[in-house]
């Protein structure tokens, strides 16, 4: 691996060296590096790109590092990594996308995971999204994730896209069972004339089933955001989302949310703010001294923490 | 030293000219001064105008004899005015130490933090990691507000009404950290309040009304007028 794809690694997984446990680092469409344990095996699918991943029923306190790297302007991928997560495991996943691109042509990298997360699992999955380089060429990541909960089980999404990607469609579809847990919490700054669309769709079908979907974004200059959010309720379920985004310069931001309670016992909440940064929030770090661009960066910085 | 001179401030109303201030006058180098007087006489105003939150349709802002009319809110805040506002600002995802820190100027430690956070009744231990969001009570807001002040320690500090917002118990605290910072500042506080126990600190109380500046002096030369001031109509003081 070059300096450039270790720089990228260092940005999407926090890695600087070879990472605990298990992984699979795939470089410019190639396979980089793998590791098994016991409890967490990693296989090449033959019908298409990708891996499935397996953990083993009980598996505790392991994580899985599945990070993608693109330094090569032009190259466009779509990977498909199922994950197979068995009865009672509880485990961490983390992935992430960098794309360093200095060429004129674009660089896209479509990552489509599936989760089978079976009964009374847990998994907490992190992904982040960069993009870097110079060139023209555009940085394209089009993430879909499908989660499908088992009873009892529990997954807990972390997303993050903070600098470089100029153009992202990301969907995710969710199913959640009888006492299943679905967290999402996504984050996302856009700059210049970028776009970002998430959609999001999750059906509650089990009793005591809950969803929360946390969105925060900022959108600068003239960069487009676009949150969609559709939660069905079809038994005694909670679920609640919420789309939180500051808007800044020629920036736009929709939110469009949809609930539909098919179960009289369904409880559906959604909160939606979209605003300029308050003019009194300014202010107040301007009296102790800081200057406005300065007041800016940390309400910035401090709400998509 | 603090100086206004001939300060006015007036402000559009469905398109009319509504004064706020007229012709305010002021020099403030004591260790504590208070302004006191009823609601809508300009007190706030008054508060914005000196850290540079508005701007004075006339007069001038002179701190240590320099002319700071023109600056700007940060200028004036690194050149040693704080502003403790009246209904603190909350802000998502940033903590109690945060911005205490940057109230500070630098990182503070858990020590420094502490000691701040404890003068106001709070437990650094609590509070350092919170986010100073919704999940904070006015009163616990106001405290903060009070706190970052105090981290500061600027030659001007100025209070907008610090006992709004606070219940019966933390008040007597409250009046405590006046007490304290009266013996302890270098450099002068200023307060705005109706507080009869705040008022009673002061070296100084100035009262306002319509506007203007009624009556400036120490306790017992003011208070009498306190209770004259704002004249109500008729109707209203059939009723009080």
């Amino acid at each position: 691996m070059d300096a450039i794809q270790q720089s990228l690694l260092e940005q999407v997984a926090g890695l600087h060296e070879v990472p605990a446990g298990a992984y699979n680092i795939r470089a410019n469409g190639q396979m980089a590096g793998r590791n098994t344990t016991a409890n967490i095996d990693i296989i090449t699918k033959e019908d298409k790109n990708g891996i499935d991943i397996r953990i083993k029923p009980g598996t505790k306190s392991e994580s899985v590092h599945i990070p993608v790297v693109l330094s090569q302007s032009g190259l466009k991928e779509s990977v498909y990594n199922d994950f197979f997560v068995g009865e009672d495991a509880d485990v961490t996943i983390i992935a992430g996308c960098g794309i360093h691109n200095s060429g004129a042509a674009a660089t896209e990298h479509s990552g489509i995971h599936r989760f089978f997360v079976e009964k009374n699992a847990k998994v907490r999955y992190v992904e982040k999204h960069y993009g870097a380089g110079d060139g023209n060429g555009e940085r394209v990541m089009n993430p879909a994730t499908e989660i499908h909960l088992a009873e009892g089980a529990s997954l807990e999404m972390e997303t993050v896209q903070i600098k470089g990607i100029d153009s992202t469609r990301r969907t995710t579809k969710a199913e959640v069972a009888e006492g299943a847990t679905l967290t999402i919490r996504e984050k996302i700054m856009t700059h210049g004339a970028q776009y970002a669309e998430t959609d999001f769709t999750v059906d509650m079908n089990g009793d005591d089933s809950s969803v929360n979907l946390i969105s925060r974004s900022v959108a600068k200059e003239h960069s487009r955001q676009l949150f969609k959010s559709r939660i069905v309720g079809n038994g005694k379920c909670h679920g609640h989302s919420e789309c939180d985004a500051i808007i800044m310069d020629a920036a736009s931001v929709s939110a469009i949310p949809e609930l539909t309670a098919n179960n009289i016992d369904a409880n559906l909440i959604h909160e939606a703010a979209i605003g300029k940064i308050a003019g009194e929030q300014l202010m107040k770090l301007m009296t102790l001294g800081l200057t406005e661009q300065e007041a800016e960066e940390q309400i910035v910085n401090g709400f998509l923490k | 030293m603090l100086e206004l001179q001939g300060i006015c401030f007036s402000a559009e109303d469905e398109n009319q000219e509504v004064e706020i201030l007229n012709d305010i006058n002021l020099k403030i180098d004591e260790r504590f001064v208070a302004v006191t007087g009823p609601n809508g006489s300009g007190k706030s105003t008054l508060a914005k105008i000196i850290a540079g939150i508005l701007t004075p349709t006339a007069g001038r802002i002179l701190l240590d004899g320099v002319d700071i009319t023109e600056r700007s809110i940060t200028d004036r805040a690194n050149m040693g005015i704080s502003f403790a506002f009246q209904q603190p600002v909350r802000f998502k995802g940033i903590t109690v130490r945060e911005l205490l820190s940057i109230a500070a100027g630098r990182e503070a430690t858990v020590a420094e933090i502490c000691e701040v956070l404890s003068e106001v009744g709070l437990c650094a231990r609590d509070y350092v990691n919170r986010e100073v969001n919704a999940s904070l009570s006015g009163g616990e807001l106001k405290r903060i507000e009070i706190a970052m002040i105090m981290a500061r320690g600027t030659k001007v500090s100025i209070f907008d009404e610090p006992e709004a917002g606070i219940d019966l118990w933390s008040f007597q605290n409250l009046i405590r950290v006046f007490e304290k910072m009266h013996e302890e500042i270098n450099g002068s506080i200023l307060i705005i309040s109706h507080q009869e126990r705040i008022l009673n600190i002061a070296d100084r109380i100035i009262l306002m009304a319509n506007g203007r500046i009624q009556k400036a002096g120490s306790k017992d030369e003011v208070m009498p007028e306190l209770l004259g001031c704002g004249q109500p109509c008729r109707t209203l003081a059939d009723k009080v």
